[in-house]
């Protein structure tokens, strides 16, 4: 089979591309001769009958020559119209042509044909039928990809004679697979058996559907299908597509909750580190994440504005912004506000409670009460399909990339560094760092403006994912906090291990309960464990009791 | 043989306890009850509205929504300034009150609800053929009532009998009992919870068979609040005095100690918070026939908090306090959200920073440091 493979748009090369298909035709086959459309099968598609147009243009499809595209095309696109003798003519822009020999013909009072939604679906199947032999790879792949998902058996000759000639390995099979299922009804068992087969092997549950009226029983009490070789095979294949569907559902739960579990974590790390080290719940922690998010924000504005074509980086750029914005604000109120409170946790509380309304009015009265857009560039959008119905965005492979980094960044900086090993002294005991030489109240700015920092980039994946608002924050602190005490204070391994869990456990619990009581079920699971180990995971061994 | 009696040492001698309230005090508080008494019914039925010594409707609601709330701080204060435990979750136990009253208010409206209808409206939207079990029997007040206690109560004991036992405190216990608060919120923001979902419960027309629009009722109403008002400041200052309300100050501040002298803190943490969360249940339950609405956002986590800055601006630990408190916040809510709504919450942003910073004991810190010089 020869094949044109020009690189031309697919408009201007199917016409030469037909011509040579149906001289092949007539020379190998010389079906084509005897198959060759004629006027009079065409008029019934003028009429009124749609009984008689459904049986026109079945002959239409059966035909599958250059004549039935082009009438089919035109008939898709609306641009079939007749004659007041029922002579049915395909619109050119102005011109009016005749369909099978694509000259000019000159006609007036012409009518458009009228198509009922059976008739459109059964055009559009039969073109994608007929599409199948495109030379075009894309095109073939897109005519079986719109079959797949609806199966037509009349199609089936169409199929066979495209599944013949293929020669790409990947598609082939997928015909193999679209054959199967327009050949599930075929009178022959054999064929019926591997039809049921293939079928099998795709293991896509959504084809169950098409499996299941042959194992149903008719009502007097007999198989539907007579060969019991094609009833165990359609078993097989059933309790293969349900245990896919059951694997795809555990790892796509899976995936949901690492997923919010990565963001639980970069809102929790840094919310650990500051708790662990000056026993403050920040609640303006959430703010932190609503300033990151927003820092994001500015500099997408800042590279629309500026370099348009450099867009596409822009989330790499608003890491370092995003950091030092939230950071900076840490500093700040660490230095104005929490200094002054130290040894008060339930006070701290309070005011930095106070310092979230604050914030969080601040942006209001900045941005608008309304969210901001944050759009995904290009390259963070789409996914890639891991399993037939299982598509894992990209943005959300990068920001658990994206979150593991923060951690692998902050673990270094807390064992590998000076200030790590300033803050794991004064989180395990003040006042022994302090007689070791060490500032433990510069230390505490530090790691709260470092935690903040971190709080930061979580806002900036955040605005990747969700809306981006000034309520932003207050979504997120207190599930954080509960994977901190889930995990323990100041571990970061218990961090990890607590939003990772709590994610995953939200995300399990979900579908069965609905979302609100799924988050009830985890607040009391958490409390129940608190029973256990009032400590978390991970706690920090040694002789003091009061915490 | 000679009987030798011991005479303890003063200073080992248990102290006599303290009174309840000075007899000033007393009389201070007795005069303010009948003067009240006396002239707020006078004021708001009797003078005409031309008057200026005239109590409008408006006056009497927003006071009496304010004394609703003086009561919750007043219970805020007894488990946080006395206890230590400060709960973000009272505005659970007030809403939960105002539920459970709502819904007796609800069934009250009896067939006058828009769809005419025995159900309340809202079930009648929903399509709902009959009432949920947790309805039954609320019609009768006294069954409401009782579980306007019982509710906020047992949740309450439950929940903190699994919190202490296990020695949660501090920030750990504030933050869980946010979690609950915002859980519980979820869930009554949701239809099938049967509690009327996002629009919570409103349009009450008659409570007890009064009008409840009508002065006469909403006069009742205030002077009911204020009642229970004066009533639970007694009963917290009797509890603060008494020998158990002393361990429970050790409790708040040094609970192991305490452990190692033999006491087991769990009764004593236990009874003070259900107690308060009893407190504050009855005064959602004073609040919602008066304000005339309830619904999920009145157990929002920022109502919590709202309560404790009460507290806090008040002055922790005085019982006097969280009820001035209540006044200063609350006025200046309903001032500045009328005037400048813009700039509340950097006011309420402020005073959580501003009242811990320079004003650790509140105003009536600051008042009792001024008598104090004089």
């Amino acid at each position: 089979m020869t094949r044109c493979t020009s690189p031309l748009p697919e408009g201007k090369m199917r016409h030469s591309y037909w011509v040579v298909l149906a001289i092949v035709f007539c020379i190998v086959s010389g079906e084509s001769a005897a198959l060759g459309l004629t006027p009079d099968d065409l008029k019934p598609l003028g009429e009124d009958d749609y009984e008689a147009k459904t049986q026109a243009l079945d002959r239409i499809i059966a035909s599958g020559d250059e004549v039935a595209l082009r009438i089919l095309e035109a008939l898709n696109s609306e641009n079939v119209v007749a004659t007041e003798d029922d002579k049915v003519l395909i619109q050119d822009g102005n011109l009016l042509r005749d369909p099978i020999t694509y000259a000019t013909i000159a006609a007036s009072d012409v009518q458009p044909i009228t198509l009922n939604n059976t008739l459109r679906a059964r055009v559009t199947g039969g073109l994608s039928g007929l599409r199948l032999q495109a030379s075009d790879r894309a095109v073939r792949e897109r005519a079986i990809n719109t079959l797949l998902h609806e199966p037509n058996p009349s199609l089936k000759p169409l199929i066979e004679a495209a599944r013949d000639k293929e020669d790409d390995p990947a598609l082939k099979n997928r015909l193999d697979q679209l054959w199967a299922l327009t050949a599930l009804q075929d009178p022959d068992p054999a064929k019926r058996l591997e039809a049921v087969q293939l079928i099998g092997q795709r293991k896509d549950p959504q084809m169950r559907g098409l499996l299941l009226p042959l194992v149903a029983k008719n009502k007097d009490d007999t198989y539907a299908e007579v060969d019991p070789k094609v009833r165990a095979a359609t078993d097989d294949a059933l309790k293969a597509m349900a245990f896919e569907e059951w694997k795809t559902e555990m790892v796509g739960t899976l995936f949901a909750g690492l997923s919010l579990g990565s963001i639980l974590l970069l809102a929790a790390l840094g919310l650990a580190i500051t708790y662990g080290l000056i026993g403050v719940i920040n609640m303006a922690h959430g703010e932190f994440l609503m300033i990151g998010a927003y820092a994001t924000y500015l500099v997408q504005e800042f590279f629309r504005r500026t370099s348009p074509g450099a867009f596409d980086w822009y989330p790499l750029a608003a890491v370092p912004v995003a950091f030092l914005a939230a950071a900076l604000t840490g500093f700040i109120l660490e230095r104005l506000v929490l200094r002054f409170l130290y040894g008060r946790p339930l006070e701290t509380l309070l005011s930095t409670f106070g310092v979230s309304l604050v914030l969080i009015q601040i942006v209001r009265i900045l941005f608008g009460a309304q969210n901001v857009q944050v759009s995904n560039p290009s390259w963070m959008s789409g996914g890639v399909a891991i399993m037939p119905n299982l598509i894992l965005p990209f943005n959300r492979l990068v920001i658990m990339a994206f979150a593991l980094a923060v951690v692998g960044i902050a673990s270094l900086v807390l064992n590998r560094t000076r200030l790590g090993l300033y803050i794991r002294a004064t989180t395990q005991n003040r006042r022994m760092a302090a007689c070791s030489g060490i500032k433990t109240w510069q230390v505490d700015s530090y790691a709260f403006a470092f935690g903040a920092g971190i709080a930061g980039l979580g806002g900036r994946a955040l605005s990747q994912i969700g809306n981006v608002g000034p309520d932003l924050g207050q979504s997120y602190i207190i599930d954080s906090f509960m994977a901190v005490v889930l995990g323990g204070v100041g571990q970061l391994a218990g961090t990890i291990v607590g939003a990772m869990g709590l994610g995953i456990v939200s995300k399990v619990i979900e579908p069965f309960w609905g979302a609100v009581l799924a988050k009830i079920a985890v607040l009391v699971l958490i409390v129940l464990f608190i029973q256990k180990r009032p400590r978390g995971l991970f706690a920090l061994k040694g002789r003091s009791i009061e915490v | 043989m000679t009987s030798t009696t011991y005479s303890l040492p003063k200073s080992l001698a248990l102290p006599s306890r303290q009174p309840v309230l000075s007899p000033t005090t007393w009389g201070i508080l007795i005069s303010a009850c009948f003067l009240i008494l006396a002239l707020v019914p006078i004021c708001s039925i009797l003078v005409p509205e031309s008057s200026p010594l005239h109590l409008s409707a408006y006056a009497l609601t927003l006071v009496g929504k304010i004394m609703c709330y003086a009561i919750g701080a007043l219970a805020l204060d007894l488990v946080w300034g006395y206890c230590g435990i400060l709960s973000l979750g009272h505005s659970l136990f007030f809403a939960l009150g105002g539920y459970m009253m709502g819904m007796y208010l609800m069934r009250s409206i009896g067939l006058d609800g828009v769809y005419h209808s025995p159900l309340p409206d809202f079930m009648v939207f929903l399509d709902w053929k009959s009432l949920p079990w947790y309805w039954h029997g609320t019609d009768h007040f006294l069954y409401a009532a009782v579980l306007v206690i019982l509710v906020p109560g047992l949740l309450a004991w439950l929940f903190g009998f699994f919190a202490f036992r296990s020695r949660v405190k501090g920030v750990y216990l504030s933050i869980i009992t946010q979690a609950l608060t915002f859980a519980c919120m979820l869930l009554f923001y949701r239809n099938e919870t049967g509690f009327g979902g996002n629009n919570g419960f409103t349009d009450f027309k008659r409570i007890l068979g009064f009008p409840i629009a009508a002065t006469g009722t909403r006069t009742g109403l205030f002077l009911l609040t204020f009642i229970v008002l004066i009533g639970s400041f007694v009963a917290c200052r009797y509890i603060v005095t008494s020998k158990f309300g002393r361990v429970v100050m050790a409790v708040r501040d040094t609970e192991s100690r305490l452990m190692f002298l033999g006491y087991n803190p769990l009764g004593y943490k236990l009874f003070v918070w259900t107690f308060s969360a009893v407190l504050c249940g009855i005064a959602g339950a004073l609040y919602v026939p008066q304000v005339g609405i309830i619904n999920p956002s009145e157990m929002s986590p920022g109502n919590s908090i709202e309560m404790a800055i009460c507290v806090a601006v008040g002055g922790r630990g005085t019982l006097f306090g969280p009820i001035l408190g209540a006044f200063i916040v609350n006025g200046a809510k309903s001032y500045l959200t009328a005037t400048l709504s813009d700039y509340w919450l950097f006011f309420l942003g402020g005073m959580f920073i501003v009242v811990p910073l320079w004003l650790p004991n509140g105003v009536v810190g600051v008042l009792q440091r001024l008598l104090g010089k004089r």
